[in-house]
């Protein structure tokens, strides 16, 4: 006992260049992270509300494809029963990603407008350990919770089908016969945080810079010089490269010249190791590393509005 | 070493002048009271010093660039700024997990302590507090830091006259405990003074009086005058002059404090008489003008 406590204080001086005194910047990045999530509470509770509003709706119609059960074909059945899986990893999805476009377009201006900046940098806490953890929400915490969310209501989609089933006679084993998810929960894991979080960080990267800069209405600045570039650009020289670039990006990497012929989420998800090695994710990254840079230096010079 | 050191320092919004080449020098331990009129450049010479603004010229605070190296900084530095600008949405158990978890010099249980003996609730918002609240909480935090400089702008602002009290009172005793440098601006003047080591007096961005409380009260003297040794008095070249009931008031600059005592009663001047009496005689300010 005694031994392991000595072990363990001596751990920190001996193996950091650290003083015993300081904090670590990835505990200090933790922290700041964890805040966010204090001020924003929206980030989980807006999924988590469409989560409890899609159960409900799926209840109601669970019961109601009880009693045209019997009478229905194996596809149509394989419809009722799968279909929803995806539509609700589907909607959790739209209202997360929403919430990441808002929550970024707040993060820095929030705290200049109410002042609270002061209060930040009052603090021994790094203006790049602030930016990376407002960029660290939209990228890994919102995919995340978007993902876990919606596990959590596949079990227990899962349930309530399983009891109408065996309650209505064709048993349970139907449901998971036709439910693959495992694959689903496979997919929708790569599709959330390298769809949408690692290849739509450019795009996070770039409100949170208008986000430091903006002294008013932070939507438009972000939205309005994207506009002014593919409109230039469709006067200059009537071509529209600008905004197939943001759309192909927008689409997670499938080419809007083939679109897709299902909206699947198989079909719009690319492999893993397709998208890691293709130079559009590494070019986006770059890109989004020079707007955290400007964000960075912003937060620095920039004080209350 | 000096805890604060600045040599010529400038900064400009524009084009008004904010600080027109400040040199200052703060020494390790010392309360010092930075005095000056609205907009004279208080809180930007404080925003400098705690790295929130750029600046021109030379300045080392705790041996560091505060513009560049904030964050190293603030380990050893708190500060409260002029307006209770803790986020409203933070709840006081939060702001408390949060401090405690990112700062090296936080001793929550003393900000706890603090707490304790005020009306706040752990579990209440920031947005549900009063002003007055809102300001006991940020000094609870400030407190509980082990800062080497303490720097507080209007810290009391909002607050009644016993929280007034009882911060100073808190300040004090805190400050004897270990040896703290504290840079405090405020207008309350009169309260501060008997927790001042030091006198700063700004005006247009520029420094125009520093000196030690037991400086003051060796160089400047006020003499409340018989009113049949005005002109004698007068001969003396008083820096200031006000009446007090039909008798008149002078202040005098390094004046023989023997020949004194024969024109009338002799004491010590108030910080606040004496800040009035070192302003009127800024060029472009009137002379010996009485409120």
């Amino acid at each position: 006992m005694n031994t392991q406590s000595n072990a363990m204080n001596s751990t920190p001086v001996a193996g950091h260049a650290v003083g015993p005194s300081d904090i670590p910047a990835i505990r200090q990045f933790y922290m700041s992270v964890q805040r966010e999530l204090w001020e924003n509470r929206s980030i989980y509770i807006a999924p988590l509300a469409v989560a409890v509003l899609f159960l409900l709706g799926f209840l109601v119609s669970s019961i109601r494809l009880m009693q045209t059960l019997s009478s229905a074909s194996s596809s149509q059945l394989h419809d009722a029963i799968v279909q929803p899986y995806d539509l609700v990893a589907g909607m959790i999805m739209a209202v997360t990603f929403v919430v990441a476009i808002f929550y970024c377009l707040d993060a820095l201006y929030g705290e200049r407008r109410d002042r609270s900046i002061l209060f930040w940098k009052s603090l021994p806490v790094s203006d790049t350990t602030i930016v990376l953890s407002k960029m660290a929400v939209p990228v890994v915490v919102v995919p995340l919770i978007a993902f876990a969310l919606t596990v959590g209501v596949h079990l227990i989609m899962l349930l309530i089908g399983s009891a109408i089933l065996q309650g209505s006679g064709i048993g349970a084993a139907t449901l998971w016969r036709h439910v693959p998810l495992f694959h689903t929960w496979a997919v929708l894991f790569v599709h959330l945080v390298a769809g949408h979080g690692l290849s739509f960080a450019p795009f996070y990267a770039w409100l949170l810079l208008v986000s430091a800069w903006a002294r008013r209405t932070p939507f438009l600045w972000a939205v309005l010089p994207p506009l002014a570039i593919a409109g230039v650009e469709k006067i200059a020289f009537n071509t529209s490269y600008f905004v197939g670039m943001l759309l192909s990006r927008i689409a997670g990497g499938t080419q809007p010249s083939e679109p897709a012929a299902t909206m699947t989420m198989d079909a719009m998800t690319p492999p893993l190791g397709g998208l890691l090695s293709s130079p559009g994710l590494w070019i986006g990254f770059a890109v989004a590393a020079v707007f955290l840079v400007g964000a960075i230096r912003l937060r620095r010079d920039r004080g209350p509005i | 070493m000096a805890c604060i050191e600045a040599r010529g320092l400038r900064k400009k919004f524009g084009s008004t002048v904010a600080l027109d080449g400040v040199d200052l020098k703060v020494e390790e331990g010392r309360i010092v009271g930075l005095i000056g009129p609205n907009g004279a450049g208080k809180t930007t010479a404080l925003d400098v010093i705690v790295g929130l603004t750029p600046y021109e010229g030379a300045l080392k605070v705790l041996g560091r660039d505060p513009w560049n190296e904030r964050d190293q900084l603030m380990r050893d530095v708190s500060f409260i700024a002029d307006v209770a600008v803790l986020p409203r949405w933070i709840c006081v158990s939060q702001i408390l997990d949060y401090v405690a978890g990112i700062h090296p010099r936080f001793d929550r249980s003393k900000a706890e302590e603090f707490l304790a003996r005020t009306t706040i609730k752990s579990a209440s918002k920031v947005r549900e507090l009063s002003k007055g609240m809102v300001t006991q909480l940020h000094l609870a935090l400030v407190m509980a830091i082990d800062a080497r400089l303490l720097i507080l702008d209007e810290p009391t602002l909002g607050l009644d006259i016993l929280y007034r009290k009882q911060f100073y009172d808190s300040l004090l005793n805190d400050y004897f405990n270990r040896s703290r440098t504290i840079v405090v601006a405020t207008h309350e003047v009169q309260e501060i003074q008997h927790v001042l080591t030091d006198l700063m007096f700004i005006d247009r961005g520029r420094i125009v009086l520093t000196c030690s409380i037991e400086e003051v009260e060796a160089r400047y003297f006020e003499v409340l005058v018989h009113a049949d040794q005005a002109a004698a008095a007068r001969e003396l070249k008083p820096i200031h002059e006000r009446q007090i009931f039909g008798r008149p008031v002078m202040l005098f600059d390094g004046a023989d404090p023997d020949s004194l005592a024969e024109l009338g009663e002799v004491r010590t001047p108030s910080v606040a008489d004496l800040f009035v009496a070192v302003m009127s005689r800024q060029p472009g300010r009137r002379q010996g003008v009485v409120q």
